[in-house]
């Protein structure tokens, strides 16, 4: 099962031609994901080590059956990108792209509602089902298949704990970069009703950070409606208020947003907050037990 | 970005909101020579990336050119809670007969535009909504959509008779503003009815969206106007994600969580961040030995910890960026680097070949928290 990614997967790279976009093409490739196409304006009948570049993504979709996108394209085009895969109706776009002006997020969103296309990102590093499909950045080798579900609004520090919990034996279904932009696709809430239904899902790591009440709001999800374990980490502690700290959502604005309430906010709700990457790995392993 | 209070009033006489007569002042003779135009009652205000002045002082009601200049020069001179002011605006005084507040913001909970309207202007809006929450109307605007006339009437319905179509026309610029300048905050706190009717924003906070800079330049030439610290222009210079803090470890990481939560993990070993340092995605080698470079300019820094998870960076490129900005600059203090992910292997092997005497590489980001902190405190003792 996993969610949203697995083996049945066909990607289409947006950007496929520039440097990041080729390295990381191959590299989900080696990983054994289906990358069926790549999409560069005008390249269209060259190819990346086999993979078939084309002009538009819906003529990608029409000869390759591909049903996930994934976007490198620079920032200023990367809006442009996601409508075009939603259009194509690829049911995934995962938006690696950095930078994206929020004015076009909130048109994106705008444009997505009552869409059943999903978007995970911008400013993320994808999404991985280990074993079975990796759709972005995330290093494969630290990942381990299994049964714990991850979402997360960092790269990094995604790795991080997904290194912690391999080490300790414990495997991955899906880990879900949601991004660190303040407008973005998919987040706790959809992430966790669907690692919910998942039955290969048996607890859900999530980790936050300082800014906006994405946390807070998972939170009163957690409570309603998810009956499986839930192991949260939040970043920003020591973050003074007001300064970005580099994700352009990650800022404490007055007095909201800060670390200490949203880890408040979810052990209220049941959660186990660990206090670093370690002890979010020893709580995940102390629940599976 | 948050522009000064005469830049968004810029911005907004562009878009044809109405606004008192004014002149920035750079000096106290300017002040005076503004105050004497504009017949001598004015407003003198500093000019700050802030908000909070009337209350601080920031705000000086003043009735001849003299006392103009004199505001001014205190202004000038004290700054303005910690920070250095270089400008006021003066201002014609106005005579007011009500005063509301209007504000359009990005909720990001939703990903769409949030449109304020109160009755009551010129205090804390905070303190309004938890005082008298029903003087407030709330509506999302779709940022597709934009704010429409009957958003606008709406939002205004609940002012009196008189003011509702003036504010209606003056939230239609200020959404106006918002969506051409890339602004993800457009406030008037107050705008006023006067007392012949007219309805004029007294005040202008506007932020702009960082990331659409690339394509504002007449908004990101105002850049140049806000005082920066020097070690956080040459790292914004090298594209790098830098905040200075107050403790003694200086911090290189990838990823702003990453670095966010080794903040954390270096306050709970006993230490403090000196700085928060994001190098981004891919960094290269280049941008490794930046980062160290401008890290190591920072005198209470005591010693470094570089912590970096791989994936679109490659930790063998971080570890040449480590080695090769070992011939740009002098080492002083110990570097403690952890290196995990994408080619670290690599990374380690270059390292521990270089077999330097103030390289120290940890296993694990504890225990490189735990190092950095100790060393940290060696170096103090």
């Amino acid at each position: 099962m996993a969610i949203l990614v697995d083996e049945r997967t066909k990607v289409v790279v947006a950007g496929i031609t520039g440097s990041e976009g080729t390295f990381h093409s191959l590299r989900n490739r080696a990983y054994g994901t289906q990358v069926v196409a790549g999409v560069t304006p005008g390249k269209r009948g060259q190819d990346v080590e086999g993979i078939p570049v084309f002009d538009t993504v819906a003529d990608a979709v029409e000869q390759t059956e591909a049903n996930a996108s994934l976007i490198f394209v620079p920032a200023r085009f990367a809006a442009e990108a996601v409508y075009e895969a939603a259009d194509a109706e690829v049911g995934v776009i995962v938006c690696i792209t950095e930078g994206i002006p929020v004015r076009d997020m909130a048109q994106v969103r705008a444009y997505l509602r009552g869409n059943r296309t999903v978007l995970v990102g911008p400013n993320c590093p994808g999404l991985i089902s280990p074993g079975r499909c990796n759709v972005g950045i995330i290093p494969g080798e630290i990942c381990m298949p299994g049964r714990v579900g991850l979402v997360s609004r960092s790269g990094t520090l995604t790795y991080q704990i997904v290194h912690e919990l391999t080490q300790r034996g414990i495997g991955q279904s899906t880990c879900v970069g949601m991004g660190g932009d303040p407008v973005h696709g998919i987040g706790f809430t959809g992430s966790l009703e669907r690692f919910e239904a998942d039955p290969e899902t048996d607890l859900v790591v999530m980790i936050g950070e300082i800014g906006g009440a994405d946390e807070e709001h998972a939170a009163a999800f957690i409570r309603d409606h998810i009956t499986k374990p839930v192991v949260a980490y939040i970043a920003g502690f020591t973050a003074p208020p007001g300064k970005r700290m580099g994700h352009a959502g990650a800022i404490i604005t007055g007095s909201s947003g800060t670390a200490q309430a949203k880890a408040e906010a979810l052990e209220a709700a049941g959660v186990q907050v660990g206090r670093t990457p370690t002890e979010v790995a020893e709580l995940a392993q102390a629940a599976l037990s | 970005m948050d522009l000064y209070e005469h830049q968004g009033k810029d911005l907004f006489a562009k878009h044809g909101i109405s606004l008192p007569e004014r002149a920035v002042a750079t000096t106290p003779e300017e002040a005076a020579d503004s105050a004497e135009r504009l017949g001598g009652h004015v407003a003198v205000k500093v000019q700050v990336q802030a908000g909070g002045r009337g209350k601080g002082g920031g705000v000086a009601l003043v009735h001849s050119p003299q006392e103009a200049a004199d505001a001014a020069r205190r202004m000038l001179a004290e700054g303005f809670n910690g920070t250095v002011v270089t400008r006021v605006l003066v201002e014609r005084l106005v005579d007011i007969a009500a005063q509301f507040y209007a504000a359009i913001s990005l909720d990001r909970s939703v990903g769409a535009y949030l449109a304020m309207v109160s009755n009551e202007g010129g205090v804390d809006i905070e303190t309004v909504a938890q005082e008298s929450p029903s003087a407030i109307r709330r509506l999302h605007v779709d940022a597709m959509l934009g704010l429409r006339p009957y958003h606008a009437r709406r939002l205004s319905g609940h002012l009196p008779e008189e003011t509702r179509e003036g504010a209606a026309e003056l939230l239609g610029s200020m959404f106006e503003v918002l969506a051409s300048a890339d602004a993800t905050l457009v406030e008037v706190n107050p705008f006023v009815q006067l007392t012949d009717g007219t309805v004029m924003a007294l005040d202008a906070k506007v932020t702009i969206d960082d990331n659409a800079l690339f394509r504002q330049p007449d908004v990101e030439a105002l850049k140049e106007s806000f005082p920066v610290d020097p070690i956080e222009k040459r790292a914004k210079d090298a594209g790098l994600q830098y905040v200075k803090l107050e403790g003694e470890v200086g911090i290189i990481g990838n990823g702003a969580g990453l670095v966010m939560s080794t903040l954390d993990v270096v306050a709970q070993a006993g230490a403090s961040a000196a700085n928060f340092l994001d190098v981004g995605g891919g960094a290269s080698a280049e941008v490794m030995a930046t980062s160290l470079e401008v890290i190591l300019s920072d005198p209470d820094v005591k010693s470094v910890l570089i912590n970096i998870f791989g994936g679109i960076t490659r930790g063998d490129l971080v570890a040449e960026g480590v080695l090769g900005a070992l011939s740009r600059v002098s080492l002083e203090v110990p570097i403690v680097v952890r290196l995990d992910g994408t080619n670290a292997e690599e990374g380690r092997r270059l390292l521990a070949e270089a077999n330097h005497p103030m390289i120290f590489p940890a296993e694990t980001m504890l225990e490189a928290a735990r190092r950095a902190a100790d060393l940290a405190r060696g170096a103090a003792a």
